[in-house]
């Protein structure tokens, strides 16, 4: 029997919430507090779906099925920073406005994009639970494969976003890269001959 | 108001010889005078000193000012990093005296001033202007300086001067953004004459009351109200006077994003976001964005028949 983490990873994932909410109250957020909430869900999102993403490799190199039992909690995390970064966007960036969210959806393309990945994010979000995941069956796998093309849009965003140093959007995009091309079926296939010839080398040197 | 500027400077706006030059002679009396005390006490030129004889302006918005804090902590300023934080982070190190501003070009009188006389070519006034970045977000800043005319008229531009190019010091060792290839430096700006000659354009030295802090471009910046921010070059070395328009340091970046004129325009988007409405510091919702930032009535007739969108 392996230990139940999840309480604990609840708990670390609502710190970066927690840090918000620290700095909102000591005027810690700067000069323009609306854009760093913005940023900061945003990056949160960022991570949470890399996270999530990288369960599944990991579990491949280390051999520890039980950590997917995590996967849930993490994307639903990755999802719940989104909604927060989307509702910042339409509440205090366009103040509800309808006519210019749909101008601004239409009309800017990392706007498009950021908002097809949350649009995306929704079916995901409401087929996670245990009685959804019968019911689909084989068919909630392909349906829940969507977070490659989420992962992708959501550094897409980001780079469009950024007005000269790229820095930052291309360590995402690399870390996409890296998670999307574990996948790849000749290079998932050797991860689990990868953890036994390093489970080797290590018996070998202790 | 309405104010008509022709792109030429009226021969009843040139100083005679005779009188800039006495007020030469009086302002070399005036530094050696005012620098005798100053001998080893160079320090007491930096941010947080009060600057003297600083006098109220006609050009004093009735807004209310954006905090000091805010003004120092949240800057666009590359050659400290490309974060906002960036610049009051890394611009303790950075020393803007001794600074000389050389005056280039097509002028009669190219000169290099050091800028303690620069500081007193002029009387010392305080602006109240709103700032408008390109990313959609606005203060309004108490700015002291004095017009940039005032300096364009002493060099005396001649007939090839149809453009002024401004560059800011490039020096790795005190702005590490330079050693990032983040933008192609020195950063380098530029008006046409016309502009440069509008008397709101204004030659800043100091920021509410006091000597211009290092994160806001000491020691002396370019402040021009009415067009994004980032046409206000700061830590300013050169004032170069030349025929064609300055291949700004913006547009070799990204040309099809960033143009020469970059003037405050709610119609004309960025390729990639809106411009109609900007975020005021310390305002929860957005307000409407103002043509020319609200300053057309003087800068307006500078731009008649121009089509805005193409000349962005």
């Amino acid at each position: 029997m392996t230990r139940n983490y999840k309480p604990w990873l609840f708990l670390i994932c609502l710190l970066p919430l927690a840090r918000l909410g620290y700095l909102a109250f000591n005027g810690g957020l700067g000069a323009n507090p609306i854009e760093f909430i913005t940023r900061s869900t945003g990056t949160w999102t960022l991570v949470g779906l890399m996270i999530t993403l990288g369960v599944t490799p990991l579990r491949r190199l280390t051999g520890r099925n039980e950590l997917i039992r995590y996967r849930r909690m993490l994307g639903l995390f990755a999802f719940f920073y989104a909604s927060l970064h989307f509702t910042t966007y339409i509440w205090l960036d366009q103040s509800f406005n309808p006519a210019t969210i749909f101008k601004d959806i239409y009309k800017r393309p990392f706007i498009t994009i950021g908002f097809a990945a949350f649009l995306l994010l929704l079916p995901l979000a409401i087929t996670s639970t245990n009685a959804m995941m019968r019911r689909l069956g084989r068919r909630w796998q392909q349906l829940h494969r969507l977070v490659y093309v989420i992962g992708s849009l959501g550094v897409l965003h980001y780079w469009w976003l950024v007005k000269k140093d790229l820095t930052q959007p291309l360590i995402y995009g690399l870390v996409l890269a890296t998670l999307l091309s574990l996948r790849l079926p000749f290079i998932a296939s050797r991860l689990p001959s990868l953890r036994l010839r390093l489970k080797s080398v290590q018996t070998k040197t202790t | 108001m309405l104010i008509l500027k022709p792109s030429h400077i009226p021969s009843s706006e040139i100083t005679p010889p005779e009188v800039y030059q006495q007020r030469r002679r009086f302002m070399q009396g005036m530094t050696a005078l005012a620098a005798a005390p100053l001998v080893g006490a160079a320090t007491e030129v930096q941010a947080g000193v009060k600057l003297a004889g600083v006098r109220a302006s006609q050009y004093t918005l009735a807004e209310s000012k954006t905090p000091y804090k805010d003004i120092t902590t949240y800057n666009n300023f590359y050659e400290f990093g490309t974060g906002k934080e960036d610049p009051a982070e890394r611009a303790g190190a950075f020393n803007p005296r001794p600074w000389t501003v050389s005056i280039e070009g097509a002028v009669k009188n190219a000169k290099t001033y050091d800028i303690d006389a620069l500081l007193k070519l002029a009387p010392l006034e305080e602006r109240v202007y709103r700032l408008r970045c390109v990313e959609g977000w606005s203060m309004v800043i108490p700015w002291v300086g004095f017009s940039l005319a005032e300096i364009v008229r002493r060099a005396e531009p001649t007939a090839n001067a149809k453009y002024v190019e401004f560059v800011t010091l490039q020096d790795p060792k005190q702005f590490p953004g330079q050693r990032s290839r983040v933008l192609n430096w020195p950063y380098i700006e530029g008006l046409r004459l016309d502009e440069a000659m509008n008397p709101l354009t204004l030659l800043t030295v100091g920021l509410y009351g006091e000597v211009l802090p290092n994160q806001n471009g000491a020691p002396v910046r370019l402040v021009v109200p009415w067009k994004y921010g980032f046409k206000s070059a700061k830590s300013i070395a050169k004032i170069r006077f030349v025929e064609k328009p300055p291949l700004t340091a913006w547009m070799q970046a990204a040309p099809q994003e960033y143009g020469f004129y970059s003037n405050v325009n709610p119609t004309v988007d960025h390729p990639r976001w809106s411009q109609a409405r900007e975020r005021r510091i310390g305002e929860f919702f957005k307000r409407d964005t103002l043509m020319f930032n609200g300053y057309g009535e003087q800068v307006a007739q500078m731009y008649r028949g121009m089509d805005l969108k193409r000349y962005f």
